[in-house]
């Protein structure tokens, strides 16, 4: 490089967070120009609503070009619902929603009870939606931080006829230069947040001021100590014998089956106080909230094999 | 708040290490989760470790805690107020070479280790030459253990100095030492008690302070269009952005930008950013640009600007690493190439040879490449590519092979310049031998008394250069000196009478122009050049020539204004570029670079300008 380029230039520079937005809508972009038929899973959690606001600004002014797909365990808090539908009517979204319920209902999906945990049966619904759909890149909000088995994971990963990953056939990825091709039938998981760390979502949701489900602030709710676990009282958590029902402030860091996850203490009702107490928490989102990581050390990598996000 | 972004590789033998020293970093800075370090800590307990195993936090998979060893590359992420940090820990062990090669494609700096007690091995030096021959801008090497020779300088000293030596065989800009305990904690966050003879930053310290801003191309514009934006909807019905990712350069609003590959130009109207429109758009942004013509624009299209543009070719030579352990390389195949936003068929036309990436040994006439061999190869595809050397930028000079059998990436390369056909600049011919003349250039230079020289004047048409050129010639001839002029306009009507003005043709003149002035130079005569030459690229790359070859080249400015050089107008080329019947006349339809360090920008008067120019000769 000549002497020019050595000259420190700091209005060409970009914050961390500018840089990973830059970084997710490149991967955005390329998905789909590459792809047929990509769909964006969205929960309603804080990854799929930082995910869908890069992919809104991807395209910008057009609409987003593909269509959302809720895996809906049927064990919801009705506060995500509620997001999940006002999102889509504010932004125009196309919603296809893969039911775990009506798979149960058909006899696709065994359950022992009620009750239990349908964290493992939304790899059913998922993989027989992204069939149907003919889908052929699926966007997850999945994050490498979040766990050691993710730490792993490609931004492009490579997913069989029978949507599972294996560990030790990833496609290497280099620079930014991603390999989406595939045959018919298989398809490809792209994790276009990789890269950010559970602060980094908040402090970018902040700075962007984008809407969340209200769960994910303080508010005071009925729960009950599980097992280490804050769980809300509701209709999906059979109250242990001699459970001590407490009315507390409370949030949830993550948003998954409401019969396996939990809240914590909180007093953040602002994204700002949200900020700080992820700043300084000391315990992992999953460790903290989702009693179904926390059953063995290699609960994830088990899932992910067999088609889980 | 962390202001940036830092992406480090980090590399390492198997035991040296590496796991406990991340582990450390993450401790250290406070990014672990009291849950994590339960988890390991009870672990460590089953295991009867002495002390907590940090090394646990980064093994991920099952398989590796099995093995006790790290197989793949993993992501961990740690802040300090300074900086946000990804660190893509790749394994050292040697079936892995590609590991590290893909975590190194993306990195501002690669982190080695060497255990004190073990010194450089031959991995240190495998993981060194692949962080440069990826480019990895800065590179620290931490003598860990040290606590396991006593904190002992000498030992510290002697690593420093074998690895110093070694590292200067190969390309590394900014190299770095740091002696740690991984284990203990010496010298990674905080300064060392146990090392008081170490007067450098700790590693943290100096990973928070390197500076990086710089380590992009920010002179080459370029701009791979990765999706056209059409809205179809009534109030954007003429919105048509081309969004992508700025790879080179500075993009400005009102800048004259060209398409490539129509070539076709136009203005830029409007950069558009996630965050609204901005005057200024440079790596790594990712923005949307609208142009104020209506241009043929589609994805794998490059942007960049008429006066500097990307090399153009369907034939180049490069480096690759390959990555599938199922297939190895097969030349005359075809595999799928993608570039930048671009696929195309391509097939290794030769491999040329394979690179002993221990020893730096090049082995000539391979069968073929293997999982993890590194080798060079010349590339022919079907359609040209848009591509700068890898050295002057990562991304327009970095591609990954796939194989159409199978979808598998089988290579990743590096690219080295172009095969020719004419249409790139940087000619790489490799396989021509040259045939060394019998006689040395000093054996032919003593004889015939002379030393040879090329003395190129450049300047606007009408400037005075061939007057200057002329005057010159005619006084060192009559002295005795075999001189000749090569005249720019002569020259087209014969050996260069094929090209026209655009600026790849202007490149080609000048580089056809320079090898005449070089073989004459070589021959011992003085070659006086008398060309507009107005692109600084191609005049720097006829010196460069010229140093390569050992020749004295002297750039002369002829700095004459363009007014005057209008108002003399010998052959009447500006009435006619006023009036519309040229195009491209250097100065008024087409731009002129001036040289910013000439060897003599001579007076304006004959006599003395001549004086000035034989000055140069000594």
């Amino acid at each position: 490089m000549d002497e020019t380029t050595q000259v420190r230039t700091p209005a060409v520079e970009l914050t961390d967070l500018d840089t990973l937005e830059a970084e997710s809508i490149h991967i955005i972009r390329e998905v789909v120009a590459e792809f047929e038929n990509p769909v964006m899973l969205f929960s309603g959690g804080k990854d799929s609503v930082l995910m869908l606001h890069l992919a809104r600004k991807a395209f910008a002014p057009s609409p987003v070009p593909f269509p959302i797909m809720h895996v809906d365990t049927g064990h919801n808090f009705p506060e995500v619902i509620e997001f999940r539908d006002r999102t889509v009517e504010q932004h125009g979204l196309r919603l296809e929603v893969a039911s775990v319920q009506e798979l149960i209902d058909a006899g696709r999906i065994k359950v022992a009870h009620e009750l239990e945990s349908r964290n493992r049966h939304q790899t059913v619904a998922l993989l027989e939606a992204l069939q149907g759909g003919g889908y052929d890149a699926v966007f997850g909000g999945g994050r490498r931080d979040e766990e050691k088995a993710r730490a792993k994971e490609r931004v492009f990963s490579f997913r069989d006829k029978f949507g599972q990953w294996d560990p030790k056939n990833q496609r290497p990825e280099l620079w930014r230069l991603y390999n989406g091709r595939h045959r018919k039938g298989e398809h490809i998981r792209v994790f276009p947040i990789s890269d950010w760390t559970e602060l980094d979502v908040w402090r970018y949701l902040a700075r962007e001021q984008v809407d969340l489900p209200q769960i994910y602030f303080a508010h005071e709710r009925e729960v009950v100590d599980h097992e280490g676990l804050l769980m809300a009282v509701n209709e999906f958590f059979p109250l242990p014998e001699g459970a001590q029902i407490e009315r507390l402030m409370v949030r949830y860091r993550t948003v998954g089956d409401a019969t396996g996850t939990g809240a914590v203490l909180s007093q953040a009702t602002s994204y700002e106080a949200v900020i700080e107490e992820t700043a300084v928490s000391r315990i992992t989102e999953r460790g903290a909230t989702r009693g179904d990581d926390r059953f063995s050390e290699a609960a994830m990598e088990d899932r992910k094999k067999e088609g889980y996000f | 708040m962390p202001s940036e972004l830092l992406r480090i590789a980090t590399a390492g033998s198997v035991d040296d290490g590496k796991s406990t020293l991340i582990g450390r970093l993450l401790h250290d800075t406070k990014s672990i989760f009291e849950d994590q370090l339960e988890s390991i800590e009870r672990t460590s307990e089953k295991r009867g470790d002495e002390q907590t195993d940090l090394a646990l936090l980064t093994d991920g998979l099952r398989a590796e805690r099995e093995q006790g060893i790290t197989i793949d590359v993993a992501h961990r992420y740690f802040a300090t107020p300074k900086r946000k940090f990804v660190i893509a820990d790749t394994p050292g062990h040697i079936q892995y070479t590609r590991n590290m090669v893909t975590g190194a494609s993306t990195a501002n700096l690669a982190l080695l280790l060497v255990d004190a007690r073990k010194g450089v091995l031959e991995q240190t030096r495998r993981h060194a030459l692949l962080s440069s021959l990826l480019r990895v801008p800065h590179l620290v090497l931490c003598v860990n253990k040290m606590d396991l020779v006593d904190y002992d300088e000498a030992i510290y000293d002697e690593i420093r100095e074998e690895f110093t030596s070694f590292a200067a065989k190969l390309e590394i800009t900014d190299l770095g030492f740091v002696p740690i305990s991984a284990l203990e904690g010496d010298n990674v966050v905080d300064r060392s008690l146990n090392m008081p003879w170490f007067d450098g930053q700790p590693l943290l310290g100096h990973l928070e302070d390197v500076h990086i801003a710089s380590d992009r191309n920010l002179v080459d514009n370029r701009f791979p269009v990765q999706y056209v934006i059409r809205p179809q909807s009534s109030e954007n019905r003429d919105y048509r952005g081309f969004a992508g990712s700025v790879v080179g350069g500075i993009f400005k609003q009102g800048d004259e930008v060209m398409v490539m590959p129509s070539r076709q130009k136009s203005t830029i109207a409007q950069i558009d950013t996630p965050n609204g429109a901005v005057d200024q758009a440079f790596p790594p942004m990712a923005v949307t640009v609208l142009l104020e013509d209506e241009l043929d624009v589609s994805r794998g299209d490059m942007i960049c600007r008429p006066t500097n543009q990307p090399t153009a070719s369907r034939r180049f030579e490069a480096m690759v690493c390959w990555f599938d352990e199922t297939s190895s390389l097969r030349t005359g195949a075809p595999y799928q190439l993608k570039h930048t936003t671009r696929w195309v068929t391509a097939e290794i036309e030769e491999l040329r040879y394979q690179l002993d990436v221990d020893t730096l040994h090049r082995d000539l006439g391979p069968e073929t490449l293997e999982v993890n061999d590194i080798g060079r190869v010349a590339i022919h595809t079907t359609s040209p590519l848009f591509f700068d050397e890898y050295r002057l930028n990562r991304t327009t000079g970095s591609f990954i092979l796939v194989d159409p059998a199978t979808d598998l990436t089988v290579a990743a390369g590096m690219i080295i310049g172009s095969g020719g056909e004419g249409e790139g600049s940087s000619v790489v011919a490799e396989n021509i031998t040259f045939h060394p003349s019998k006689l040395s250039r000093e054996d032919r230079w003593q004889a015939l008394e002379t030393s040879g020289a090329t003395i190129w004047l450049t300047g606007l048409s009408g400037s005075g250069k061939s007057t200057i050129a002329t005057a010159v010639e005619h006084t060192l001839v009559s002295d005795g000196h075999a001189a000749y002029m090569l005249d720019g306009d002569n020259l087209r009507h014969g050996l260069n009478a094929n090209l026209g003005f655009s600026a790849e043709d202007r490149a080609e003149n000048v580089r056809r122009v320079g090898e005449v002035a070089k073989v004459l130079a070589d021959s011992g005569a003085i070659a006086i050049v008398s060309l507009v030459s107005p692109y600084a690229e191609d005049r720097d790359r006829v010196r460069a020539a010229h140093e390569e070859a050992g020749l004295p080249f002297y750039e002369v400015f002829v700095d004459t204004p363009l007014e005057e050089c209008e108002r003399r107008d010998p052959k009447g080329l500006y009435a006619k570029a006023r009036a519309g019947e040229i195009t491209d006349l250097t100065g008024v339809g087409s731009p002129y670079e001036a040289p910013e360090r000439p060897d003599l920008k001579p007076a304006a008067d004959l006599e003395t300008a001549v004086r000035e120019v034989l000055g140069l000769l000594g």
